[in-house]
């Protein structure tokens, strides 16, 4: 199908971005990655009368630590992340999410920035941000602002951006010492959106878990934390037990819809089980294993 | 509405033309060009039947605009047969029967050309992880990948022999 006609527009500086969409405020969207918007527009559930194709800002493709967090370029690809030596040797949260985001050929247009800013419970990265407690730059014509991860998702494809902002990266703080996580995603087949799947990024002090977020997707209408199953965690000395409490937990606490991928029950169920798993492999990862 | 003046390469040759601006690459390709090896095989960005390279990566034509190739080197299934000669892809493919009706193979052809570049000796896990995004449903994906390290195989021995 045909996306409806719109004007096009394709700055070279991001000041020019900006520009644009103050300029054209209400009716402008931008493009990035467009494997999202582009389906959307093929079947009219949106005709931005404008686009801003920021594929051309080339200075918000990168992927290095600066001082004490990752920053991550709003138009950095995802195959680019997946390739990251950084992210493969100390973001391996990241590094699990970035391999199970839709498949190879979506992942080279795919932007991290857009997957964010597109505020989808069932995409993948909003629930890795959560569990790492990562801040969110946003600029705009009066300057930059910082969006703590946790005041981001403010609804269904909404975000706590202003139409005439663009956001330009992603901070993730350095993992200190002792800390690990993953993520485990349940899929249908390869490309597919999650039936259900948990992040988690945790500290351990000796056996106790020090510090534990957690975040979910595709289990509720908004981007969520599991604060129930994180409080399960807190303090206590790692065991089987504690972490069969935290998976339920989050399987009382998530809101999942029925549909093609499961019932409520069942995704309940597999949200249970995708935490636990998380949470076993992001402790293994934080005594130095894989 | 608007309309943009492009110019690109495909399979080697420049090419300038007027598009509206919600021409997806893929109709570009096909109706403009007349380019018809790309194929469409839903609406959904799902199948990767439209699989080309666009600078070297392969991508999803059906979910990229043709003003956004502005200026880009797009290969399509054309380009492979140089000279008449079979692509060590394309002789895979025949040797091995990696295809049946043969809807989905140019756009598995264009993906493995993309991923052999960065992985030139894959093992067989990431030969399936790399052509994950095009589906099949004739095969059964083993005669694919089989076809997939004969070209590997070939393209590796060719650049051994200094050709
Ligand atoms: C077949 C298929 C399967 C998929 N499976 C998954 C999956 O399993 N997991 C997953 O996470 N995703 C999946 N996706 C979605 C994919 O990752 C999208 O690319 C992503 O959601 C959006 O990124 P984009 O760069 O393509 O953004 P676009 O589609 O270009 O934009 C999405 C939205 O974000 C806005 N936007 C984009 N960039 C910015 C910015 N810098 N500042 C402000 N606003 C911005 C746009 O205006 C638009 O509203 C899938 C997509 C397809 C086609
Ligand atoms: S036609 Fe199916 S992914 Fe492009
Ligand atoms: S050969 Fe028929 S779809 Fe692949």
């Amino acid at each position: 199908m045909i996306p409806g006609a719109f004007d096009y527009h394709s700055p070279r500086t991001l000041d020019e971005a900006l520009s644009l969409l103050q300029k054209h405020a209400g009716e402008a969207k931008i493009l990035a990655g467009g494997q999202s918007l582009i389906p959307a527009m093929r079947f009219r559930l949106a005709m931005p009368p404008i686009l801003v194709d920021i594929n051309r800002l080339d200075d918000l493709r990168y992927v290095e630590e600066r001082g004490d967090h990752l920053a991550i370029g709003a138009m950095t690809r995802e195959h680019a992340l997946e390739d990251s030596q950084v992210v493969r040797s100390s973001y391996p949260l990241l590094h699990d999410t970035a391999r199970v985001i839709a498949d190879p050929l979506v992942r080279n247009q795919a932007t991290v920035g857009g997957n964010i800013a597109h505020a989808d419970p069932a995409n993948d990265h909003p629930a890795t941000m959560l569990a790492y407690h990562a801040t969110v730059i946003a600029k705009g014509p009066s300057g930059e602002r910082k969006i703590p991860i946790d005041d981001f998702f403010t609804g269904l494809f909404e975000n706590a951006m202003k139409e005439d902002e663009i956001l330009t990266e992603i901070r993730i703080p350095k993992p200190g010492a002792n800390s690990g996580g993953a993520y485990t995603k349940l899929e249908r087949k390869v490309g597919d959106y999650a039936i259900s799947a948990a992040a988690v990024q945790l500290r351990l002090d000796g056996g106790t878990i020090a510090e534990a977020r957690i975040g979910l997707t595709n289990v509720s209408a908004v981007p969520m934390r599991a604060r129930a199953a994180e409080a399960e965690l807190l303090g206590k000395s790692v065991s089987d037990a504690v972490i069969e409490a935290a998976g339920k937990a989050a399987a009382g606490e998530c809101d999942p819809s029925p549909d093609l991928r499961g019932t409520i029950e069942y995704k309940r169920d597999m949200t249970r089980v995708m935490v636990k798993r998380s949470i076993h492999k992001a402790i293994a990862r934080a005594k130095g294993g894989n | 509405m608007s309309n943009h003046e492009i110019t690109l390469t495909i399979n080697g040759e420049t090419v300038t033309r007027t598009v509206e601006a919600r021409t997806l690459l893929v109709h570009f390709i096909r109706e403009d060009l007349s380019l018809t090896g790309t194929h469409i095989g839903c609406d959904t960005t799902s199948c990767g039947a439209c699989t080309v390279l666009v600078d070297g990566k392969p991508v999803k034509s059906c979910t990229m605009f043709a003003v956004q190739a502005e200026g880009a080197d797009i290969e399509t299934i054309e380009s492979l047969a140089a000279g008449g000669s079979l692509h060590p892809l394309q002789e895979g493919f025949w040797e091995k029967h990696g295809l049946q009706c043969g809807y989905c193979t140019p756009g598995m052809i264009m993906s493995a050309k993309g991923f052999l570049a960065e992985h030139p000796n894959p093992t067989e896990d990431e030969i399936r992880h790399g052509i994950s995004g095009n589906l099949c449903r004739c095969t059964g994906y083993n005669k694919i990948v089989e076809a997939i390290q004969y070209a590997a195989e070939k393209l590796q021995s060719a650049e051994a022999g200094g050709e």
